[in-house]
């Protein structure tokens, strides 16, 4: 796997923050203290819509140990939002709250219990507003409107695109499908629960030290809510206890403490309970799908169409992208000649959904691998070797103009089922499985493929994605200085490890500092993908200038050419000469010499390639990564109880520059994808949610984790760092359409909705028995006019421009 | 973070000062072992009493003693963790190994105690719930509120009995000694149990649980099956508890006791009838679990779906029947994960 | 109500004067400052405040500090001898299983305690053992791995789980 030549890539090394996080020694946000500070609550919103009559805030403010207390009325009167589309929220509603959890009040003081105990103490009179609690209820009701903004009376955003002519080319197919799938809505639970200090000091600078996942937004944001020159604040991602799209958006919870602080005088912390995080959400979309595909007799496709409903919840977050998201990633996995997407985002009195690992994906993925899968049957075809035949070339367009670089996906498909056994264990369609007992083992398959960084940044601007500014220690260290957050998927680790090979050193010798928004260029988040191709790409060119700046002096020194030199072994000379090779730590001497300090930046932009039409920003990456997946299982028949045995995926990750922490990034997505498809579920009753609490919102233990085996495959892309793409999303997708497919593999129900509960597969083995369909899933889909499409020539099949725009290459 | 509420806490050493205590306070006391169900209701505010009266202290209550052969008592402060791992226990009472085996994590295991698990808060999911949600949905009969949110317009609270080794304790015939300030009394384990979600135990407020006595287990099979989604954590949302005499291969006596269908165990004592003097052939143990699904009346108030739970009552019977009867299986208690 | 407390921590003696109604978890965090014990609900949920008190995991976020006194109680800060990591420490680190981290210490107390009664465990009795501590980003694939590494070190070296 490890070419030869590279002596840090490619090798199981520890990431450079493992020795904290075993003994302790990490510090997340809520283990920070600082003197003074007082100890903040956020008082919420008991019902899921309601006007604001009245908050009377003077019995907390009375109470003893209470420092202060605010009001949205105490904030700057403007509205925000993650997208700039989508400027909805409060982060103390004033007029309106729009779900229970909403916060209207915020305290500060001494300590927590006094802080809760005052928040009890404000009186705020509510008017009851209808509370809509599905999409089927919002789209009734026009006349309850959630927001005053849309694409329609409860509308948040519609889409709807066109590549080719999907009619004529249905028309032409052998078989044509039509499909309905529900996708429930999940969290992301991250073990930590969201925390922030904030310190608002008198010279009027503000510092927040919070676990968020997106500095510079939460930054950017900050000073638009709170009114203050963006240059006055410094925003500090501290070590992030889980993120997986949860700490996203800029939170009320942060801002709150902020300004808690500057009314206080003191630091601010402000630690949500595990309900609390229920409640800021922004995880997946329940989504309802409608999906018509035509299929060739050998398994072709002749076109697509796709029509997704999400909820929403109470404010737009992410949503605008979750929507375009739902249509436009299906197409890079294979061939889908022509396409037609439409998308309608509603919004609902509920927690706002967001971007959760897979964002938008996982929901028309599912949709479409069991539609597939249900193809092939009819088709009599291998369901692996029927998906085989389907992947596009390399360097060819899809049908929604996105550019697919490198694409490992047939060497996935071959190696998962390879080593899954899939040609012994897949007896064909419809063979009756039985054995003694109720137990019936099923196997099943699905593929996927995910993007490696968004092609454009949330807000539209020529900057680069992410910035890198790399320094040579006369110690003979390198201090790496970078915006991306570390949320656990080892981006601090990136950050050595580059560097390191590029310079002959160790990732010991680095010293990375990330994600502080007054000591590091900007790095956009830790979200879609991006941050090791992006903050890697820019880590490699701040290292090759500093090389380069190096190699001068060192030639100079040893009286060669600068190509002559070798950076290895914390040494630099020429491999012909080496006994007279200097230590890095005297080559940094001379380079320092000859061209004073030695900082250098590193700046990163994707390739321009968005599709020339509205909408053809979301979609266009770097590069895809591709998975197989293989699921192995037992349904027992009389309880309908699922047992997985195995999972493998194999993921086309381009390379693998640190192979334990790609398998940590599959091994992760596989994991809460079997959640997902088996037993997670963000639902709600009487305008509440149903399970705000760890034990009854159900997470997989190690006893339902099965065994997983994680092959990867190399493609080598030209778009990342020494080849790579991502891992940290991609794998989650295929695993829950293969969960379903082995189910239907092994009793031979199709549950078209997820999760995949015991109640739903007795359900379909009793329609089995009653000589039904034994189907279990949605039955229709809402009475809802899409608008026009904006209609797009198919781009597929094209060859990848031979020219891009790449922005800060030279 | 949740925290506690405050309160005093008593450590009594001697079992007549901690019935003294409780005594002395009154409603206003709560004693309490390991607080692995306590605690996590008292940051939810499901209860806030102004005294604790820690039973830790007390050595009396703690440990196992006697035999399986002539009977065994088990002091209410031993840990779950001890009971699971008991060799006597786990020879002579299977199936109460396996329910201490498999209530809730290892961890609480290691904090939890018997005495607790068989006095465990009757749970709803409109109940066990933190304060301001509970306030949200306007509170409920058993805490703060005057309504049953799961039957609204009954009379009576239906929290559901969560005891893994309650129907355990009932089907092996265990007896409980109660002591409280002016003596004591022992009572069949049925007896502890009340019908109603908030008055759920006929223990007296100032009464503590000290001991758990089982008889002989001679002749005695045993075997317990729970339904939750996980393998660990979750409290059962049935369990299914039977123990049968066995003479030769006919059933002489049965008592099979479900859990978390109702506010109390359940007894299934028509199907246990049907069973004595049978042997357990596929068509005696189908018709038993039919009847045994009878009294399993589970509402819309815990995780899974009520109409699963029920149908669930009559596969999980039918399977401790069988693996009892060596039909499947070696015939011990068997834990059933589905 | 504030009593005065005598906790063994890590093998150092603290006397602190608090409110009884404070938890182990709270009173290790925000007296001891020894935040290494992490907390994820407090509720007794998940796990990731495993501390060992004798030896045995229990729940900081569920324990009286008044009923500790006396006890051994190791938290993660405590599992390393001097500058030495603990074997599973160490096999944490090298295989890649703490990610986030923020389940880290609870998974290295729970496994250090199965280490001490049962040094070769199977990896299903591994799973049983942390079957009370969750964890949202590694499958658990890696934990697994780390502690069978563990314990194969630990059994080669031919002691227990103490270093």
């Amino acid at each position: 796997m490890k070419p030869p030549g590279f002596s840090v890539i490619g090798k199981p090394l520890p990431k450079v923050d493992a020795w904290g996080k075993v003994t302790g020694e990490t510090r997340y946000a809520d283990d920070m203290v600082l003197p003074r500070m007082a100890y903040g609550k956020l008082l919420r919103s008991p019902h899921p819509h309601a006007r604001i009559r009245r908050i009377d805030t003077a019995r907390a403010a009375a109470l003893p140990g209470v420092y202060g207390v605010i009001t949205g009325r105490d904030l700057p009167p403007v509205k925000f939002g993650i997208l700039p589309v989508s400027q909805d929220e409060e982060a103390l509603c004033t007029e309106k709250v729009r779900m229970v959890g909403d916060a209207v009040a915020a305290v500060a003081a001494v300590d927590e219990e006094t802080a809760e105990r005052a928040c009890g103490l404000i009186d705020v009179e509510y008017e009851p507003l209808p509370a809509l609690m599905s999409i089927e209820e919002s789209l009734a009701h026009p006349e309850v409107r959630i927001h005053e903004y849309g694409d329609g009376p409860n509308v948040h955003k519609v889409v709807a695109l066109q590549f080719g002519d999907v009619e004529a080319a249905l028309a032409r197919a052998d078989l044509v499908r039509e499909d309905v799938f529900f996708f429930e809505g999940s969290t992301h639970l991250p073990m930590e629960q969201h925390a922030a200090v904030a310190h608002w000091g008198p010279d009027g600078k503000l510092t927040l030290w919070s676990s968020t996942q997106t500095p510079h937004y939460v930054h950017r944001l900050l000073a638009k809510i709170l009114d203050v020159p963006a240059a006055r604040i410094r925003v500090i991602a501290a070590p992030v206890g889980g993120g997986f799209g949860g700490k996203l958006d800029p939170f009320a919870h942060e801002i709150a403490a902020c300004k808690l602080s500057q009314v206080t005088g003191r630091p601010v912390k402000i630690a949500l309970t595990r309900e609390e995080v229920f409640y800021v959400h922004r995880g997946r979309h329940p989504v309802l799908m409608w999906i018509k595909t035509g299929f060739t007799r050998d398994g072709g496709i002749t076109g697509c169409h796709l029509r997704t409903w999400l909820d929403g919840g109470a404010y737009g977050s992410y949503g605008v992208a979750s929507t375009f998201y739902t249509g436009v990633i299906n197409p890079v996995s294979y061939k889908i000649p022509v396409y037609r997407f439409e998308g309608a985002r509603v919004f609902t009195n509920k927690p706002p959904c967001g971007p959760k690992r897979g964002h938008g994906t996982p929901q028309p993925r599912f949709a479409l691998e069991c539609q597939i899968d249900k193809a092939a049957e009819q088709l009599g075809l291998d369901p692996v070797e029927m998906r085989r035949r389907l992947v596009p070339e390399p360097f060819t367009r899809t049908a929604n103009h996105l550019t697919i670089t490198t694409i490992g996906l047939k060497e996935c498909i071959d190696r998962v089922a390879d080593a899954s056994g899939w040609r012994r264990k897949w007896r064909g369609w419809r063979k009756v499985r039985t054995g003694d007992g109720p137990g019936r083992r099923g196997i099943g398959f699905a593929c996927s493929a995910y993007m490696t960084g968004a092609g454009t940044a949330i807000y539209w601007n020529s900057m680069p994605h992410s910035g890198v500014v790399i320094r040579a220690d006369r110690s003979g260290g390198v201090t790496v200085q970078c915006g991306a957050t570390d949320i656990g998927q080892g981006s601090d680790s990136i950050l050595a490890y580059l560097p390191a090979e590029i310079l002959g050193l160790e990732p010991a010798d680095v010293h990375v500092h990330a994600a502080d928004t007054s000591l590091t260029p900007v790095d956009l988040g830790s979200y879609s993908s991006r941050v090791t191709l992006m903050c890697g790409m820019a880590a490699i060119q701040a290292a090759e200038r500093l090389k380069a700046a190096i190699a001068k002096a060192v030639a100079q020194k040893l009286e060669c050419g600068p190509g002559e030199l070798v950076f290895r072994d914390r040494k630099v000379g020429a491999p012909g000469d080496w006994e007279k090779a200097v230590t890095f730590a005297q080559a940094v001497e001379l380079a320092e010499s000859m061209h004073g300090v030695l900082a250098f930046p590193g700046s990163y932009a994707p390739p321009r390639r968005a599709g020339k039409y509205k909408g053809g920003g979301v979609g266009p990456s770097p590069c895809y990564s591709y998975s197989a997946c293989v699921v192995d299982l037992t349904v027992d028949e009389e309880t309908g109880a699922v047992t997985l045995h195995d999972v493998w995926v194999a993921h086309d990750v381009g390379r693998a520059l640190n192979p334990l922490l790609v398998e940590g990034q599959v091994e992760g997505s596989i994991y809460m994808g079997i959640g997902e498809a088996l037993m997670e579920a963000q639902v709600f009753r009487k305008g509440l949610h149903r399970t705000p609490s760890m034990l009854d919102y159900k997470s997989p233990t190690t006893l339902e984790t099965p065994e997983i085996h994680t092959i990867l495959v190399e493609t080598d892309d030209p778009e990342g760092p020494f080849g790579a793409k991502e891992a940290g999303q991609g794998p989650l997708l295929p695993v829950i359409p293969a969960i379903a497919n082995a189910i239907y593999d092994a009793v031979g129900v199709r549950v078209d909705e997820v999760p995949i509960t015991p109640e739903k597969i007795l359900r379909g083995l009793e329609l089995a028995r009653q000589g039904k369909a034994a189907r279990v899933g949605p039955e229709r889909v809402p009475l809802f006019r899409f608008k026009e499409p904006i209609v797009v020539e198919s781009a597929f099949g094209q060859p990848a421009d031979a020219v891009v725009v790449r922005p800060f290459q030279s | 973070m949740m925290r506690l509420p405050p309160f005093t806490f008593l450590a009594p050493r001697t079992l007549a000062d901690a019935t003294r205590a409780l005594a002395e306070h009154g409603r206003e006391a709560m004693p309490v072992a390991g607080g692995t169900d306590l605690y996590p209701n008292m940051k939810r505010r499901q209860f806030e009493p102004a005294v604790l009266v820690g039973l830790g202290g007390i050595r009396e209550l703690r440990g196992v003693g006697g035999s399986a052969r002539e009977g065994l008592r088990i002091g209410a402060t031993t840990t779950l963790t001890a009971v699971a791992r008991h060799p006597e226990i786990a020879a002579g009472y299977p199936a109460l190994a396996t329910a201490a085996g498999l209530v809730s994590s290892p961890q609480l295991r290691n904090m939890g105690t018997l005495g607790g698990n068989v006095c465990v808060d009757t749970r709803c999911n409109y109940y066990n719930q933190s304060f301001a949600w509970r306030k949200a949905i306007g509170f409920c009969m058993k805490r703060d509120g005057d309504a049953c949110l799961v039957a609204p317009g009954s009379p009576r609270c239906w929290a559901v009995s969560s005891s893994d080794t309650a129907p355990v304790l009932w089907s092996l015939g265990a007896r409980v000694r109660l002591v409280g300030p002016s003596g004591e009394r022992t009572i069949p384990i049925s007896e502890l149990y009340r019908d109603d979600g908030i008055e759920y135990l006929t223990r007296r407020p100032d009464e503590i649980l000290a001991e758990i006595l089982l008889p002989p287990a001679g002749g005695w099979r045993s075997a317990y099956l729970k339904l939750r989604r996980r393998g660990s954590f979750d409290f059962p949302v049935l369990g299914v508890a039977v123990a049968l005499r066995v003479e030769g291969d006919v059933v002489r006596e049965a008592r099979i006791v479900l859990g978390a269908v109702a506010s109390r165990p359940r007894e299934a004592t028509a199907a246990a009838d049907a069973l004595t003097g049978q042997r357990l052939v596929p068509e005696v143990i189908a018709r038993v679990a039919d009847l045994a699904a009878g009294p399993a009346k589970p509402l819309d108030n815990t995780d899974y779906a009520h109409f699963y739970r029920k149908k669930m009552t009559r596969v999980f019977v039918a399977r401790a029947l069988r693996r009892l009867g060596g039909l499947d299986g070696d015939g011990r208690a068997v834990e059933e994960i589905a | 109500m504030k009593a005065r407390v005598s906790l063994t921590v890590n093998g150092e003696v603290h006397e602190v004067l608090v409110p009884v109604h404070k938890t182990l978890l709270e009173v290790l965090r925000e007296d001891l400052g020894l935040t290494g014990t992490k907390h994820g609900c407090e509720l007794g949920e998940c796990g990731t405040c495993t501390v060992l008190v004798d030896g045995e995991p229990v729940l900081a976020c569920l324990a009286l500090p008044v009923e500790l006194e006396g006890r051994s109680i190791v938290t993660v800060e405590g599992l390393a001898e001097g500058g030495r990591l603990h074997p599973l420490q160490q096999a944490f680190v090298e295989l890649g299983a703490a990610q986030c981290g923020y389940c880290t210490p609870g998974m290295l107390l729970t496994a250090r305690a199965l280490l001490e009664e049962n040094p070769v465990p199977t990896r299903e009795q591994i799973r049983q053992a942390l079957a009370g501590n969750l964890c949202r980003c590694t499958g658990y694939t890696k934990i697994l791995d780390a502690v069978e590494l563990a314990a194969l070190r630990l059994a080669a070296a031919g002691r227990g789980a103490r270093p």
